[in-house]
Order: C-alpha cells, then structure tokens, then sequence
C-alpha cells in the first residue's frame, strides 16, 4: 500500500473519531438534561414530554455515534434500525402512558388553566377553568 | 490523551448521573404513572449505556444488544400503561 494512501485512511478515520465524539458529547448532554426535566418538571405530562424528547434525540445521537466509529455497512444498517424504532416507538408509549395518567385521574400542575379533554373522558378530579389569569409561580 | 476516549469518559459519566437522578424519581414518584414514565427514561439510558459500550469495548455485537433492550422496554411500557389504564376503571366502576 502507498504510503500516501495509508496516511489518507489514517486521516479519514480521525475526522471519524472526532465526528463520533461530537455526536457523543451532545447525544449524553440531551440524555442529561432529559434526566434533569423528569427530576424537575412538576407534573407527569411535562415530565413525560421531557423523556420523549430529549431522551430519543439523546439515545439517537449515541447510536449514531456508534455507526460514525465503526463505519461498516453491517453496523450502520444495524444502527439505522435501532434509530427508527425508537423513533416509532417513543411517541406511541408515550402517548399510551399519558392516556392512561389522564384518565387515572392524576393532579395537573397548579398553573394548569386549559383541559380541552375533560368533556370526552371520565375523571375523578377536575381542575378549575374558571380563572382565566395564570397563577403565580413559585 | 484522543478526543475519543475522553468523550466516552464524559458521556458515561453524564449517562451516570442520569440513572441515578431517573432512579430518584422512581423512589419518589407520587403516583404510578410517574414511576412508569421515569423507568421509561431508564431504558433509554441503559440503550445509551449499551451503545457507549458497544464504541468502548471494540466489539460490535453489543448493538444487538441496544437494539433488543429497545424492543424490551416499549413492551414493557405499554404492559403498565394497560395496568394502570384498566386500574383507574375499576376504580371508577367501584365509585
């Protein structure tokens, strides 16, 4: 092999390891401040709209970054599934999940002012829509 | 020291201190579904955990593994969506 062709490979497979890096990076901070909203956000739908979000863009990048490092068609084929999956199935869990929260009747967060769905299901409490100011947040 | 490995260190230390701030909120969770949604998210970490290792390690067949854990855990999600869905209707038929 020409020396010129295994310094080019060697070059391509660095930009490869940093790409894989960057993508690595940014995949672990979504996952990270996905954890922070389930810790933090006050009621179960916030939360779950923090998991599905930034969790599936967060588990999406590291997966890419899987593809990026081992850059053989067997992986990124491989890795180009798993992504479509999550990606099919994160909104559909959930949504499953939040359909059945709502309905086991869970407690909005008090700054709640809107139910649009308290007319088409049954649920033991109901929040107060009379108000239209928003109350004060602590 | 390479780019890469140093960002696989920071990664699993990220994905590290999202399992144990995800199992909090399992402890905690005040009501069923907020424990679901958290064990949700741990799956996603643990796909996450098992790519990271899958780079680390140098064998790609963990993948494999990433891919059936993610199979798993919608299984799993829907199963105690159900559970609670047919709890709260009970509940009702009983008020």
């Amino acid at each position: 092999m020409p020396a010129s062709c295994s310094n080019g490979q060697k070059r391509r497979g660095i930009v490869l390891e940093v790409i894989a890096g960057i993508l690595l990076i940014t995949g672990g901070f979504f996952v990270f401040v996905a954890a922070v909203g389930i810790l933090r956000l006050p009621d179960i739908l916030m939360r779950m709209h923090a998991s599905t979000k930034a969790g599936t863009l967060g588990a999406g990048l590291i997966l890419l970054a899987v593809a990026f490092t081992y850059a053989e068609i067997g992986i990124i084929s491989r890795v180009i599934a798993a992504i479509a999956f999550i990606l099919m199935t994160a909104p559909v869990a959930a949504h499953t999940i939040g359909r059945a929260a709502y309905q086991s009747g869970i407690t909005f967060w008090k700054g709640t002012i809107v139910d649009e769905l308290q007319d088409y299901y049954h649920r033991s409490s109901k929040i107060n829509t009379k108000s239209d100011k928003i109350p004060d947040i602590d | 020291m390479d780019f890469l490995p140093l960002s696989i260190i920071i990664v699993y230390v990220f994905l590290s201190i999202s399992l144990l701030i995800s199992l909090v909120r399992v402890i905690l969770g005040p009501s069923l579904p907020d424990r679901v949604v958290a064990l949700d998210m741990i799956s996603f970490i643990v796909i996450s955990l098992i790519a990271v290792y899958t780079i680390s390690s140098g064998h790609p067949v963990y993948l494999d593994v990433a891919i059936v854990l993610a199979l798993i855990a919608f299984l799993g999600t829907i199963a105690f969506a159900r559970f609670v869905f047919k709890r709260a209707e009970k509940e009702r038929n009983r008020a």
